[in-house]
C-alpha cells in the first residue's frame, strides 16, 4: 500500500509571548523572553516564583463566555490555537468532508487548575457543590471534543497524553491517520495550563524547575553552564494537516510537508534521560528513515532543549551521534529559551515554529546562552535569528516516562 | 434588595449565558433558553448557593421554567 503525502496548511498558537502565532513568531525572531513573575497566585511559600503565563488572552476573541465557563484554561488555549490554524488554512468543513476530517489534540496534564479548585470545593463545601461540568472541563481529550462540535469534524477524534511529547505525538499520529487513508484533514496539536499551584508545587518538588526568581527572563537558558532547570509555561500550538492531494485540489496555501515521524522509549528512568540520549538517537534516526532523508540533508533542528541539567547535554550528544560530522554544520535552536516549556503543548508549538522556519527561511535563536556548557559544542544559533536555507528540519520532543518523538518537515518544491 | 424574581432571573442569565430581555417568567430552561442537562444541574446548584437552601434531586427535576424556580424559592423561604 502506498503512503499518502501529508502537508501543513495552517498554524496557530497561544503562548507567553502572544496570543496568536504570528506575533509569537515575531517575538521569537526578536529574541524576546515571555517569562515573568507568577501573578495568578501568592508565591510566598513557593521556591519557584516565575513561569511563562499567557497574559493577553481575551476569551471573547475566540468563543462565548458561556462556553468558556465549561472549560479549564488549557481547553480555551487549545481551542483558540486550533481556531487560528483553521482560519489560516481557509478550510471549509462541508458535509462531504466532515467524516473525513478529524482531530488529534492532547494535553500532558489536563485541567489541573480545575482539579485543584474542585478538590477544594469538595472538601470544604461538600459533594453538592461539585459542578457537573468539572469532568468535561478537565479531561485531556476535550479540545478534540469541542473542536469536533464546533466544526462538525466527524473523522477520527483522539488525544494522546505523553507528558512533554504530547503535541509531537498528536501531530505525528494525525499525519499517519491521513497517510493511512483514515482521514483527509486532521487538526492536531497540544495545550497546557500547568501553572496551577499544584503544578508548580509538583514540578518544583521533582527539582525540575529553575529558581532564578530574581531574573525571570534569563531563567530558561538551554545548554548554558548556569542553567538550573526549566521554566514552566502555559499555552497551545495547533496545525492543520491535509493530504497533499486534498490541499492541492482546493488550492490551499501549503506551508510545508510532514515528511517523517518516529517514536521511541528510553526504558531508563521516570524523569531523566540516559546520558547518551539513546532514546533521542532512535527517534531522530527513525524520523530521517521515515522521511527518506540522509542526515546531511537536515538544515535545522528545533531542539527539545528545556534548560534541564541532564537533558540538554544528552540531546546534544544524541545529535552528534545521529549526524556525525554534519552535527556542527546544522543550526539547532531551543525556542524554549524564550517561551519556556509548554509541556504537552511544547511539541505542537515547536512544530509550528519549525514549519514557519521552512516557510520564511529563517530560524529563531537560543537566547541566554552566555557560556555554553561542557559537552555542548554545537551551533545553537545564539541570541540572534538567522536567515538561511531551510529545506528539511526536525523538531524533537522528550517527556517524563522516557517518551520520545521526532517530526521531520520539508519544503514542498 | 432585589426581589426573588430578579435574583432568580439574574442567575438564569449568568448560568445560561442569555440576555435579560430573553428571559420571561414562562421561559423553559431547555426549550427557550438553550440549556442542556448539565446546564440545568448547575443552574440548580447556583440557586441553592444564592438562596442558601438545598434542593433535593427529585424537586430539582420539577424546576423547568423560571416561574417554577421562583415558586420553589418562595415556598421554601
Amino acid at each position: 500500500m502506498s503512503r499518502r503525502r501529508v502537508v501543513v496548511t495552517g498554524v496557530g498558537a497561544i503562548t507567553p509571548l502572544a496570543s496568536g502565532f504570528m506575533p509569537t513568531w515575531q517575538s521569537l525572531l526578536e529574541g524576546r523572553s515571555g517569562i515573568g513573575p507568577i501573578e495568578h497566585f501568592d508565591t510566598e511559600a513557593y521556591t519557584v516564583k516565575i513561569c511563562g503565563a499567557v497574559r493577553d488572552f481575551e476569551v471573547g476573541d475566540w468563543f462565548s463566555a458561556k462556553d468558556a465557563r465549561k472549560m479549564d484554561l488549557f481547553l480555551q488555549y487549545g481551542l483558540a490555537a486550533a481556531i487560528e490554524a483553521i482560519k489560516q488554512s481557509g478550510l471549509d468543513i462541508t458535509d462531504a468532508l466532515s467524516p473525513r476530517a478529524g482531530v488529534a489534540f492532547g494535553s500532558g496534564i489536563g485541567g489541573i487548575t480545575l482539579i485543584e479548585e474542585t478538590a477544594e470545593t469538595l472538601f470544604e463545601k461538600g459533594l453538592r457543590r461539585v459542578s457537573p461540568f468539572f469532568v468535561p472541563a478537565a479531561i485531556t481529550n476535550m479540545v478534540a471534543g469541542w473542536l469536533s462540535m464546533k466544526y462538525n469534524l466527524r473523522g477520527p477524534n483522539f488525544a494522546l497524553a505523553t507528558a512533554c511529547t504530547t503535541g509531537t505525538h498528536c501531530i505525528g499520529m494525525a499525519a499517519r491517520t491521513i497517510a493511512y487513508g483514515d482521514a483527509d484533514v486532521m487538526i492536531a496539536g497540544g495545550s497546557e495550563k500547568g501553572s496551577a499551584r499544584l503544578g508548580i508545587a509538583g514540578f518544583s518538588a521533582a527539582r525540575a524547575l529553575s529558581t532564578r526568581n530574581d531574573d525571570p527572563q534569563a531563567a530558561s537558558r538551554p545548554w548554558d553552564r548556569d542553567r538550573d532547570g526549566f521554566v514552566l509555561s502555559d499555552g497551545a500550538g495547533a496545525l492543520v494537516l491535509e493530504s497533499l492531494d486534498h490541499a492541492v485540489a482546493r488550492g490551499a496555501d501549503i506551508l510545508a510537508e510532514v515528511t517523517g515521524f518516529a517514536m521511541s522509549g528510553d526504558a531508563h528512568h521516570v524523569t531523566s534521560p540516559p546520558d547518551d540520549g539513546h532514546g533521542a538517537v532512535q527517534a531522530m534516526e527513525g524520523a530521517l528513515r521515515d522521511a527518506g532523508l540522509n542526515p546531511d540533508q537536515i538544515d535545522y533542528i528545533n531542539a527539545h532543549g528545556t534548560s534541564a541539567q541532564a537533558g540538554d547535554v544528552a540531546e546534544s550528544k544524541a545529535i552528534e551521534k545521529v549526524f556525525g560530522s554534519h552535527a556542527s554544520q546544522l543550526a539547532i535552536s531551543s525556542t524554549k529559551s524564550m517561551t519556556g516549556h509548554l509541556l504537552g503543548a511544547a511539541g505542537a508549538l515547536e512544530a509550528a515554529i519549525t514549519v514557519q522556519s521552512i516557510r520564511e527561511q529563517v530560524v529563531a535563536p537560543t537566547i541566554n546562552l552566555d557560556n555554553p556548557d561542557e559537552g555542548c559544542t554545537l551551533d545553537y544559533v545564539p541570541f540572534t535569528a538567522r536567515t538561511m536555507p531551510v529545506r528539511h528540519a526536525l523538531s524533537n520532543s522528550f517527556g517524563f516516562g522516557g517518551t520520545n518523538a521526532t517530526l521531520a518537515f520539508s519544503r514542498l518544491d | 434588595m432585589s426581589t426573588i424574581e430578579e435574583r432568580v432571573k439574574k442567575i438564569v442569565c449568568e448560568q445560561l449565558g442569555v440576555k435579560e430581555e430573553e428571559v420571561s417568567n414562562e421561559s423553559s430552561f431547555v426549550e427557550d433558553l438553550g440549556a442542556d442537562s448539565l446546564d440545568t444541574v448547575e443552574l440548580v446548584m447556583a440557586l441553592e448557593e444564592e438562596f442558601e437552601t438545598e434542593i433535593p434531586d427529585e424537586e430539582a427535576e420539577k424546576i423547568t421554567t423560571v416561574q417554577e424556580a421562583i415558586d420553589y424559592v418562595v415556598a421554601h423561604q
